[in-house]
């Protein structure tokens, strides 16, 4: 490490995977700068679902498959040390998630699939496929066109605006230095320091740390890494607080610890647009009133659009840099899921710690072969 | 608690949790029922705290009741009607049967 930086590490990229990889870092004792945009930036992070989830992820990719197992298992202790940290509730629940279906053709198939998973991961993956009056006996209001769902114990929800919340308090609490509205651009890399040029300030570090979703695909290349990501578009509803009806989380709807429900489940593949359509908003509202009528009456007070980081197969890149030593990459479209791996193992190899197990199957070199 | 700068002015008659209240003619129905002593408007369905409207433009959501019957129903965004029949007690959109009782 350079004695002459700044910084033991410059994260780029404040959104839930950055801030969850610099909060370990600053926890680990390093001097740790995050560079943030502005709130004009893409933002994934304050998009997102809130989903904590395992089931159906790594179909064909058994390692991300365990991966996202192991994520969530890090979950409780990960949510109880920001919470004594920061005081901060991030409502974790992982009480089980389902996955609801409307056509039994499609829950046929999603089982098939998750058989084929679960016989190849390696370790237990319990599910369950359950019949209508299984689903109604864990969600007492769902609806008569509702043919079953997929319950794995593995999964829970989270409250996502909570959660950065917390990790930028307990980040900054730890010493960490937050910089927002800095648009790093030109990065150099001589003698050991990084040097990162955003606007008319200069940083220097021993490592950095890319983490800026979208943006990392022109950062990347500038310390030998590669990070080929796209965007992908999701559309959220949320409705009026409701009493709450639904404890469990699904991969279409789930209710808030605040009592608004959430909706949504769109992938669409329209660039940088993260607008909304009336086409796909109605669509979900309608599916959802389907899986719960009680929805039916209820008010939308918001809709928003937000853009995945998606990799060309989907899975992470964590990768280190072999032309300039110290530089990582992360991207993922899972920073949720993902975020006590972050704040951990992930943060501890950054810090100088062995990879951990998976790690070699998440390298950017599996595009450019 | 409100009084209105300018009380004159035709009067409408709405009905309140069986309440007959006249009120001023062509005003939203929050200002008509802050006017006429309405607090709360409803409890949040989750905490069951008592909640009365914040913004009065549409965006808080904490004025909800019950109008003819439709739950869930924000009081600042419509114009008071003769004869418009309000449930206070149930703002919640789930409530559903109870809105009109």
């Amino acid at each position: 490490m350079a004695g002459n930086s700044e910084y033991d590490t410059i994260v780029i990229g404040g959104g839930m995977v950055g801030m969850s990889i610099a909060y370990g870092l600053v926890r680990g004792g390093e001097r740790v700068l995050v560079l943030d945009q502005g709130d004009d930036a893409f933002r994934a992070a304050r998009g997102n679902f809130g989903l904590v989830w395992v089931q159906g992820k790594g179909i064909a990719y058994p390692a991300y498959a365990r991966w996202s197992m192991a994520g969530a298992k890090a979950w409780p202790s990960f949510a109880a040390n920001l919470h004594q940290q920061t005081g901060i509730d991030v409502q974790l629940s992982q009480i089980g998630g389902l996955d609801i279906y409307l056509d039994a053709d499609q829950l046929a198939a999603r089982a098939e699939k998750l058989r084929t998973l679960a016989d190849g991961v390696g370790e237990p993956y319990p599910f369950k496929v359950l019949d209508p009056a299984g689903v109604r006996e864990l969600c007492p209001e769902i609806g008569p066109d509702v043919v079953g769902a997929i319950f794995t114990p593995m999964d829970g929800h989270v409250s996502p605006l909570r959660l950065l919340r917390a990790l930028v308090q307990a980040f900054t609490q730890f010493g960490g230095e937050l910089r927002s509205g800095a648009d790093a651009g030109a990065i150099a890399f001589r003698d050991g320091v990084f040097t990162v040029t955003a606007g008319d300030e200069r940083y220097t570090s021993g490592k950095l740390v890319l983490a800026a979703g979208l943006g990392n695909r022109a950062l990347a290349p500038l310390v030998g890494l590669s990070a080929p990501v796209v965007p992908n578009r999701g559309q959220i509803l949320v409705t009026e607080r409701l009493r709450p009806f639904l404890a469990y989380p699904t991969g279409h709807v789930r209710q808030t610890g605040d009592g608004g429900v959430q909706i949504g489940d769109s992938k669409e593949d329209v660039g940088f647009d993260d607008g909304t359509s009336h086409e796909q908003l109605s669509r979900m509202a309608r599916q959802a009133a389907r899986m719960f009528p009680v929805l039916a009456g209820a008010n939308i007070i918001r809709t928003w659009g937000a853009l995945r980081i998606m990799t060309p197969d989907g899975f992470p890149i964590y990768q280190a840099s072999t032309d300039c030593p110290g530089a990582f990459v992360v991207t993922c479209h899972s920073g949720v899921t993902l975020a006590a791996r972050h704040a951990g193992v992930i943060a501890d190899w950054i810090r100088g710690g062995p990879p951990p197990d998976e790690l070699g199957a998440f390298s950017a070199e599996r595009f450019h072969v | 608690m409100f009084r209105a700068l300018d009380g004159g002015g035709a009067k409408q008659s709405i009905d309140v949790d069986g309440r007959r209240v006249q009120v001023r003619a062509g005003i939203p129905l929050a200002i008509a029922l802050l006017e006429a002593g309405v607090i709360p408007f409803r409890k949040t369905p989750v905490s069951g705290e008592p909640r009365a409207p914040v913004c009065l433009m549409g965006v808080c959501f904490e004025c909800r009741v019950a109008v003819d019957g439709r739950s869930g129903v924000q009081a600042c965004m419509i114009e008071v009607a003769d004869g418009m029949s309000v449930r206070i007690s149930s703002g919640d959109a789930l409530a559903g049967d109870d809105a009109d009782v």
